[in-house]
């Protein structure tokens, strides 16, 4: 969020000479230190410097009385050493929620120690014990933050300057008469005023429409920031790649500075993350583009997520074709399965608040039907998580071929899958949940990222990615992710393979949907125990679409390895082949998460048994003409209850005995093996 | 009469504390805090001090009596205990609390041990000379602590 007006009451205040005079009078300090001899002397110093002084000795205390209160602070004093939380955690977390300025103390004058301070954030460092004349000038540290996001906002959108200039000065105007009422407090309640304002404001440009940062329009720039490289993203080269008619560098940046807060959320809060597989449901997205449905989704992961698709697809497109080449590329789906599933990602993605469910909602309609609602918005959520792998790059150009699309949308997720799991990020676990949606043909492509993306978030842990609300979210896509990863590599059903796939995720993963945890995949032998597929959530875990570009063989048993869910089993890979589009042969690599610890499968033997396996399943599915909605469901069992298709897709894929690995996939030796249909 | 004799030994007994090396500059500055809204200001500090060092006395001695010593562990007890030392000016205890730290960064056990009796030594003698002090103080009055010279 955007501090426009944090600052402006207090340098107006301090300037104008309004309200000066008493500042730093009633300066509103909190100071954290679980000694209480120190405590109470720094109190009681505080309380001589005339601020108001709330102390507390416990980190945990402290954030919560932060959250509470907002704007009830001016600045956070507190201790490197205690026993509940570090110090600098404690920093890290006040400047992301918060950003109000800390000070660090210690007895530790270590250069290190200090140093540390630095690079946390702190905007000082007190070496104990504390003299009162140290803490007499702890207000510069406020004004000076003020002043300097001050200047961070004028700077990078102008589009607010025009709006904010007004609500400066009248700002000011007001400082200065209440100059004589507790300042602090007015012009802390005028800046939140002007948050407001200015946050409504941010991204209209000057005097302009505002703009509204649609799904397609997020996407867009979701997929120039992945394109660019999440380090490299800055406002101009973001806008150019856009290409969009009548928007600004100063709407751009204004909009990639939040997102760059929500990304930086999402890592600080999702411990996991392995990587969602954002990309997955990106492709999603573009193909549907419709969000409206989506209540209670972040439009913006949406978007994202919708991006995320179209690179996928693209990247599909240009890896999948060659399926056996993507040996990179096939990882990539796995791993963004595992983003996929990874449960966490998409519950921190929806706002910790299981938006999923809105989402799991939306999902169950769009099973039924054509998935086209629900995908974009969880395309967007597994944008983001993808965003957070950022390296994808995502040119997709979705839709055009289905096949192909899909294709792209494995090698995507593949690629994805990699990042993903490099990158551990925690961020797509929106992914998953949007992922859901891409049950058909399209869906099939996204589901198949999705797959991907929910794999990624899994990362290592099986993904979690649904595990809440959101999860249920995730398998949809995942499944689909995996199916049409499979059905691209093929590249000869569009379309329908996928659904089996898919089907045969979804109910893995729901069952498999563990929480936000992680997808906890039950150990994973093909081979040795078909039913064992069911239990793990293999592919949950390893966003595992092992696509193994090389759909044709089925060399599940490299795929072992893969932490990633065995997904892949999906064994759409093999299938291709026929008619039926199952593209299984690649997506039978997906799941196929090998290198669990709980994945017993043995690479070798799954090859095969997996092709037979998936044949037969994609057969079944096909006959069974999984429905999205019943892949979708099956996954989220939990939450859809349909069982039908899914189920029976899962089980069979259970019985391949797929099971994802818990751990991050490698995708190195897994490839998908055709498996006859 | 008598309250001039009480203020002169509240005077001396304080001065002492700082020649002997029991106090530092710190303590002064909780004097300094001392006002009419607190008026035992700093005996009330010292007294929470002595409450919470007990804790954390407890604590180190269990740790060192283990077979195999977990340094981090003393290193941060320690590293709470000179803390509030530091804080309340106890000088000694200060020191020795460094020492000891210095002894656990080096793995050397019998160091911390021996370090540790020195401190729990020093502790008790400060204590006692403040429990003094501060008898004095409240028997000579509340105006006595307002004229010390800074």
């Amino acid at each position: 969020m955007l501090n426009l007006g944090y600052c402006k009451g207090s340098m107006s205040t301090a300037s104008s000479g309004g309200v000066s005079d008493q500042f730093p009078v009633g300066l509103r300090v909190l100071v954290v230190d679980d000694d209480p001899t120190c405590l109470v002397i720094l109190e009681k110093m505080l309380r001589i410097c005339l601020y108001e002084v709330t102390k507390c000795n416990r980190a945990e205390i402290a954030l919560s009385l932060l959250r509470e209160n907002r704007n009830g602070y001016d600045i956070v004093i507190s201790d490197v050493h205690m026993p509940d939380m570090d110090g600098f955690k404690l920093l890290e977390l006040i400047g992301l929620e918060m950003d109000l300025p800390v000070i660090m103390m210690s007895a530790d004058d270590g250069k290190n120690v200090v140093m540390k301070g630095v690079t946390h954030g702190a905007c000082d460092y007190l070496i104990k014990p504390i003299r009162i004349e140290a803490l007499k000038n702890i207000w510069q540290h406020v004004v000076r933050k003020k002043k300097n996001e001050r200047k961070d906002m004028e700077q990078s959108g102008s589009v607010e300057e025009g709006g904010d200039r007004q609500q400066k000065q009248s700002e000011d105007a007001d400082y200065s008469s209440s100059a004589n009422e507790g300042s602090w407090k007015n012009s802390k309640r005028r800046k939140d005023e002007e948050e407001e304002v200015d946050e409504r404001d941010d991204t209209s440009t000057l005097k302009k429409p505002r703009v509204v940062w649609s799904v397609e329009l997020h996407q867009q720039f979701v997929a120039a920031v992945n394109q660019l490289g999440i380090d490299k993203a800055v406002p101009k080269k973001i806008l150019e790649l856009m290409n969009v008619p009548g928007l600004t560098r100063e709407n751009v940046a204004s909009h990639l500075q939040k997102y760059r807060l929500y990304l930086r959320r999402l890592s600080g809060v999702s411990q996991h993350q392995s990587g969602m597989g954002n990309s997955f449901i990106s492709t999603q997205e573009a193909t549907y583009g419709s969000l409206s449905s989506l209540n209670g989704l972040d439009l913006q992961t949406l978007a994202a997520a919708s991006q995320i698709p179209a690179q996928s697809l693209a990247t599909l497109q240009a890896a999948g074709l060659g399926r056996s080449t993507a040996k990179p590329r096939m990882p990539m789906p796995i791993v963004d399965q595992r983003n996929l599933f990874s449960f966490e990602n998409p519950k921190l993605r929806f706002g910790e608040g299981q938006q999923q469910h809105l989402n799991n909602g939306k999902q169950i309609n769009l099973l039924h039907g054509i998935p086209t609602t629900m995908e974009p918005k969880q395309l967007a959520n597994m944008h983001h998580s993808a965003q957070s792998l950022g390296s994808m790059n995502m040119q997709l150009n979705a839709h055009g071929d289905q096949s192909g699309s899909l294709l792209m949308q494995m090698s995507q997720q593949q690629s994805r899958g990699q990042i993903l799991n490099e990158a551990t990020s925690s961020q797509v676990p929106r992914l998953p949940s949007s992922i859901g949606q891409p049950i058909v043909n399209n869906a099939l492509a996204s589901g198949v990222l999705a797959r991907n993306g929910l794999a990624e978030s899994g990362r290592g842990t099986g993904f979690n990615p649904v595990s809440q609300s959101s999860s249920t979210m995730n398998f949809p896509l995942n499944t689909t992710a995996e199916l049409t990863a499979t059905s691209f590599a093929l590249g000869s059903a569009p379309g329908v393979p996928s659904l089996t796939s898919k089907g045969m995720f979804p109910e893995e993963i729901s069952s498999e949907i563990k929480g936000p945890g992680g997808f906890i995949m039950p150990s994973y032998d093909i081979f040795s125990d078909l039913q064992h597929h069911r239990s793990h959530d293999w592919e949950l875990q390893n966003a595992g679409m092992t696509f193994n570009g090389s759909q044709q063989s089925n060399s599940l048993q490299s795929n072992v390895d893969v932490a990633s869910s065995v997904l892949a089993h999906q064994g759409f890979s093999s299938s291709q082949s026929n008619g039926q589009g199952r593209n299984i042969s690649a997506v039978g690599k997906p799941m196929f998460s090998a290198g669990d610890a709980t994945d017993h499968v043995n690479a070798q033997s799954l090859g095969q048994p997996l092709n037979n396996f998936f044949a037969e399943n994609l057969v079944r599915v096909k006959t069974e003409r999984v429905p999205d909605a019943s892949l979708q469901t099956t996954l989220f069992n939990e939450q859809f209850g349909q069982e039908d298709l899914m189920s029976a897709l899962l089980k069979q894929q259970q019985q391949a005995g797929i099971g994802p690995a818990e751990n991050e996939f490698d995708f190195d030796g897994y490839s998908l093996d055709n498996i006859p249909v | 009469m008598e309250r001039t004799r009480l203020r002169r030994q509240v005077a001396l007994t304080r001065q002492s504390l700082f020649d002997q090396g029991f106090l530092d500059e710190q303590f002064i500055q909780l004097e300094d805090l001392q006002d009419d809204a607190n008026p035992n200001f700093v005996e009330e500090v010292v007294t929470l001090y002595y409450r919470d060092s007990a804790r954390l006395i407890t604590n180190i001695e269990k740790a060192l009596e283990k077979n195999s010593l977990d340094f981090n562990k003393l290193d941060g007890f320690m590293h709470q205990f000179k803390g509030s030392s530091s804080s309340i000016g106890a000088k000694k205890v200060k020191a020795e609390c460094t020492l000891f730290r210095e002894y656990c960064r080096a793995g050397n056990g019998e160091g911390c041990t021996r370090t540790f009796q020195q401190i729990k030594k020093e502790y008790a003698t400060l204590k006692r000379k403040l429990e003094a002090y501060f008898q004095v103080v409240r028997q000579a009055g509340p105006a006595e602590t307002a004229c010390w010279p800074k």
